[in-house]
């Protein structure tokens, strides 16, 4: 087999750079495989996380050539030839080499206001197999990040991340606004605080998802189509008034926070 | 320096690995965005110069025919061409009649949120193509106005739903044939074709999947809503294709009936 030369960033808080590795390359190795041989054999120190080694858990994500991706699933032989750069994700600060800190991302989850269905009916709670499959899609998840490190919404624009919950919990909210047994509304919410506006569709949190999530068109667009029911479109506004429905919105304080 | 603020707080603005580059992307990620723009860009200055040509837009009895041009449609000027008009006529509008109605399409189109991806990536670079930088040092998406109109999608969708309504009926008046009796041109398939993809491409949209179905939080208690929901949803998927072959396809039906009206094609019958 020929030899594969990996251009790895190297660095930390307080700079850093490309360094390169040369190995031979083996048949059918992921990008995360290479970069294991790099610290058994020439830079014990190089920092990565990693667990599953099977696309499952979300921790492999860095910027392959350039490209979002989680290295654990990225084949050598699939990329094109010549040296491959792999860089930690560019949205989160850096800790060290291709390890972020994503702590970003754990403050928006503890940000969501949680399922609140009504008081329980006698014979419990039921859900019919329709609305279950609904929302099975978000559930797929893994919480690699990679669509909060694509998107530009935070990945240009530091100030952002102060009312940008990024495309991750947006499914969330989807999954949680489309559950059957939930009384919260969130439309305030996501629009005046979670920052839905600042999403422009560009669909980039949907190509990178290892999970092939339609995070665009199933969570995102479903959420502006909601606020636009409740903010922008007097038809509906004038529908609930004669129909007297308003529902709870989870910015009140009945809300049950997230745990 | 700011803090997002939860049990959680993390402070904001923290250094960022890698090299402070446009991209480190090595594919040819820019060739979508040109394409984009090539097309566009085409089809704009296309139909702007048909919209103020005011004329080769409907071939009418002389010809033994009853084709209009899309752009056209309804003819509502005081300039109408005779036997082009829907029956309401704007006394006051000498202009080009196209000039009327061709705002709602345009606005259709514009609020679309497959197009909204399209040009926000290529005309805006806003950004360009996934992990390229955005061109923009600030940033506000659609949180302010002008952009906050996009919100106004549904209701230009309304007014497309008009639209091809109006079009199927050209498409089915064009089985008519003055002094001829009735018949299938090509022309006539050129307008029922039309019709559809723009039938196809309202249908799959993201805010009329909402509107029909996509808004109820239990399938369960609306089965009919569930079950347009579940017809929209895999047209949704090819909302893109739809989008780019409706688009080209409306100019196309243009030429057409423009060629025809001029002479310079034959609108052959075939039965």
């Amino acid at each position: 087999m020929a030899n594969v030369t990996m251009r790895v960033w190297r660095g930390d808080a307080s700079g850093g750079d490309f360094e390169s590795y040369t190995l031979e390359q083996n048949e059918g190795e992921v990008v995360l495989d290479v970069i294991h041989r790099i610290q058994a054999t020439d830079a014990p120190d190089l920092a990565c996380r990693w667990n599953c080694k099977a696309g499952k858990c979300g921790s492999c994500s860095a910027e392959i050539n350039g490209k979002p991706s989680l290295m654990c699933m990225t084949r050598v032989d699939e990329l094109p030839e010549g040296p491959i750069t792999v860089t930690p994700m560019r949205t989160f600060p850096i800790i060290r080499d291709l390890v972020t800190d994503v702590s970003f991302n754990f403050a928006m989850a503890a940000k969501v206001p949680a399922l609140l269905p009504p008081p329980m009916p006698e014979g419990g709670y039921r859900m019919f197999q329709e609305d279950v499959a609904r929302g099975q899609e978000f559930r797929k998840c893994i919480e690699c990040f990679l669509c909060q490190d694509v998107c530009h919404v935070i990945r240009d624009h530091e100030d952002n991340k102060a009312h940008y919950a990024g495309p991750r919990f947006f499914i969330r909210y989807a999954e949680l606004e489309m559950h059957p047994l939930d009384t919260n509304d969130r439309r305030d919410l996501i629009r005046e605080e979670m920052g839905l506006g600042y999403c422009n569709i560009t669909k980039c949190c949907t190509e990178v998802c290892p999970e092939h999530i339609k995070i665009t068109d199933n969570a995102i667009i479903p959420l502006k189509e909601r606020v636009v029911d409740a903010h922008y479109d007097p038809i509906a506004w004038l529908g609930r008034k004669i129909r007297r429905r308003e529902k709870k919105s989870a910015t009140d304080a009945a809300v049950q926070p997230a745990p | 320096m700011a803090t997002v603020e939860s049990s959680t707080k993390v402070v904001l603005g923290g250094r960022r690995g890698g090299p402070d580059v446009t991209t480190l992307r090595q594919d040819r990620w820019w060739v979508q965005p040109v394409v984009t723009v090539s097309v566009l860009t085409a089809f704009i200055i296309y139909s702007t110069w048909a919209a103020f040509q005011n004329k080769n837009y409907y071939v009418g009895a002389t010809a033994h025919r009853d084709l209009i041009s899309p752009f056209y449609s309804p003819c509502l000027a005081n300039s109408c061409l005779p036997g082009s008009s829907h029956g309401f006529i704007l006394h006051g509008w000498n202009l080009s009649p196209a000039l009327l109605i061709l705002l709602f399409p345009l606005g259709f189109r514009m609020t679309c949120y497959y197009y909204r991806r399209s040009y926000y990536r290529a005309f805006w670079w806003s950004p360009p193509a996934c992990a390229v930088a955005d061109a923009h040092k600030t940033y506000s998406g659609e949180t302010r106005f002008p952009l906050i109109m996009q919100n106004l999608h549904r209701y230009f969708f309304y007014a497309g739903l008009a639209f091809n309504v109006m079009l199927t009926y050209d498409a089915f008046r064009a089985l008519r044939q003055p002094g001829l009796g009735w018949g299938v041109t090509i022309g006539t398939l050129v307008l029922f074709a039309n019709a559809t993809l723009l039938w196809m491409y309202s249908i799959s949209c993201h805010a009329c999947r909402h509107l029909f179905g996509g808004h109820v939080k239990s399938f369960k208690k609306h089965p009919f809503r569930y079950w347009f929901w579940k017809v929209m949803t895999p047209l949704n998927a090819k909302h893109m294709n739809l989008a780019w072959a409706s688009l080209l396809f409306v100019a196309f039906t243009d030429v057409y009936v423009r060629l025809v009206a001029s002479g310079a094609l034959t609108d052959y019958k075939l039965f």
